[in-house]
């Protein structure tokens, strides 16, 4: 399996999909901030034509909440690109035949499973929270983190709905044949909790809640309405990956 | 002992049914040609003694050890060189190499070792580009270095000349050739003067069936013994001939062919008491050609 991760790392780093992956989320770290910092002088150089149109402008005043929001706006963006990138990570070498001499050397289906999955996990994690470090950090430097409740639970919220995401990824990895059904399967699942959660009884069990980071940094929410969408992604992330596992073995290569 | 045997091994993709009864068997140190038009079945019936792909009945055993579908343990004793072999791109060869000896588990000092000779074999040894330039033929001499790099028991090449150009299809069929001496080579082609030139033994796949199997001597001898071309300087000679013994076959107006070739003394008799002038006398070998075409009904 190590020779498989290096393989990833190979093909991560030398196909550019890491960089590209990492300028966009150190990009979206940083922009969270600026586009705070930048908002009052937007807003006071657009006064003038506001205010032909009869709108007056007040005072904006920024803070780290500001930024946070901002950095909960942009993440499902991240997650969608990250998603689009790596969506025929598993399908690309079904389709080119390069897995078959793996697999005819005798290196099991799990073992290949489990290196994509690290890698896959592995970078989302990594990203996510570089993006997050980079916001924090700015944060810290130009306001107070401070006012925001909860903030490091709402952020793990949120990155596991990515790893939700992720799983599912892979579960739709192991059953597709190429990386647009790979895409449509994971859109679906993602669009099909959202629909669900409209039915205002069930939308706290559904992973769907953990991408309401900022309710908790306002302290609207309280973590106790989190557990059960958390226990039902983390149900949902081992069910793919046992599912994967299975189809993936009687995938024919 | 047998490396490699397949029993009654059928398998169909819908309603077409590609193999039926597939049964064979490949003894240890030889070089077995797997013949078959395009089409028969030669790739599915590779991929399923690889694992690749489920049989829908019968046996494949791989030194003796049962393959089953997904994962085979039968796959460590197998190297396996696919008909369009695909790398990844983004390797160079020595690289690829390297890490096919790292998922085999082997030290790092026999991967350095096994990569140089494999890839000087091959004459890729001074190819740093990565793959992903390479053509077609580089790609296959690189498939056969990955395919020899664990020293597999069993050598399965799909189609591995077809690519090549004369020289490089030479140069193939000497590795292959050499490589006996370690292995056991399974090799699929349509080329059959391949297969006269590298095989031991030999099977014909034919709609879904092996439709003849042994060696080639064996197989040769088939054929409907050799048959004698004669050619006769006059017309009028060939005339009396065709009078005299009916089941000559006249190819033109001095030649003819005898199929039973145990007939040519009563005709060199005829010749020689009329003192008949000869152009050739002559006896014509079996081509596997031929025999293809007659067990493809041709």
């Amino acid at each position: 399996m190590k020779a498989f991760l290096k393989k990833e790392w190979m093909e991560w780093s030398r196909t550019g999909r890491l960089l590209v992956l990492l300028l966009v989320f150190v990009l979206f770290g940083i922009m969270n901030p600026a586009v705070a910092k930048l908002t009052p002088w937007l807003m006071e150089s657009m006064a003038e034509s506001l205010a032909d149109a009869g709108m007056a402008v007040a005072a904006v005043r920024v803070d780290a909440m500001t930024s946070w929001t901002q950095f909960y706006k942009n993440i499902p963006v991240g997650l969608i690109i990250f998603i689009l990138i790596t969506g025929g990570n598993f399908t690309g070498e079904y389709e080119k035949g390069t897995l078959i001499p793996v697999v005819a050397k005798g290196l099991t289906r799990r073992k290949i499973l489990a290196a994509k999955s690290v890698f896959l996990y592995g970078s989302w994690t990594a990203l996510y929270w570089i993006c997050f470090g980079i916001t924090y950090g700015y944060n810290a430097y130009f306001w107070d983190n401070g006012i925001a409740e909860n903030l490091f639970f709402a952020a793990s919220c949120t990155w596991l709905y990515g790893v939700w995401l992720v799983a599912f990824h892979i579960f739709f990895s192991s059953v597709s044949k190429s990386s647009s059904q790979v895409l449509m399967g994971t859109g679906g699942a993602a669009a099909g909790v959202y629909l669900l959660a409209m039915f205002p009884k069930i939308d706290a069990v559904l992973p769907a809640k953990l991408m309401s980071g900022t309710e908790l940094l306002y302290g609207a929410g309280s973590p106790d309405d989190y557990y059960a969408g958390i226990i039902a992604a983390g149900i949902m992330i081992m069910l793919c990956m046992a599912l994967a596992a299975f189809c993936l073995d009687r995938k024919q290569l | 002992m047998e490396m490699l045997t397949l029993s009654h091994v059928a398998r169909s993709f819908g309603e077409k049914q590609v193999l039926r009864d597939v049964t064979f068997s490949v003894p240890e140190h030889t070089v077995f040609g797997f013949v078959g038009q395009n089409g028969a079945g030669k790739t599915t019936a590779m991929k399923m003694i690889l694992g690749l792909l489920a049989a829908d009945g019968g046996e494949i055993t791989v030194s003796g050890m049962p393959v089953c579908y997904g994962n085979t343990p039968t796959n460590r004793f197998v190297g396996y060189l696919p008909d369009v072999p695909e790398f990844y791109p983004f390797m160079t060869p020595a690289e690829y190499l390297r890490f096919c000896g790292e998922i085999s588990g082997m030290p790092a000092r026999e991967i350095k070792s096994r990569s140089e000779e494999l890839l000087r074999l091959v004459g890729l040894e001074k190819e740093a580009r990565r793959i992903k330039g390479f053509s077609r033929g580089m790609k296959q001499r690189l498939g056969v270095a990955q395919a020899l790099f664990c020293r597999p028991k069993l050598l399965i090449c799909d189609e591995p000349t077809s690519a090549l150009d004369p020289a490089g299809r030479k140069e193939l069929l000497d590795i292959l050739t050499a490589a006996k001496e370690e292995t056991t080579v399974l090799f699929s082609t349509h080329i059959l003067s391949d297969v006269e030139h590298i095989c031991d033994e030999m099977a014909f796949l034919h709609e879904g069936k092996i439709a003849l199997e042994g060696s080639l001597d064996e197989i040769r001898k088939l054929r409907k013994a050799s048959e004698v071309a004669v050619e006769v300087e006059r017309e009028e000679d060939a005339r009396t001939l065709g009078q005299a013994f009916p089941f000559l076959i006249i190819d033109g107006k001095r030649s003819f062919r005898l199929e039973e070739a145990g007939r040519l003394p009563e005709i060199l008799h005829f010749i020689a008491d009329r003192k008949c002038p000869v152009i050739r006398i002559e006896r014509q070998e079996a081509a596997l050609e031929d025999l293809f075409m007659e067990v493809v009904g041709k």
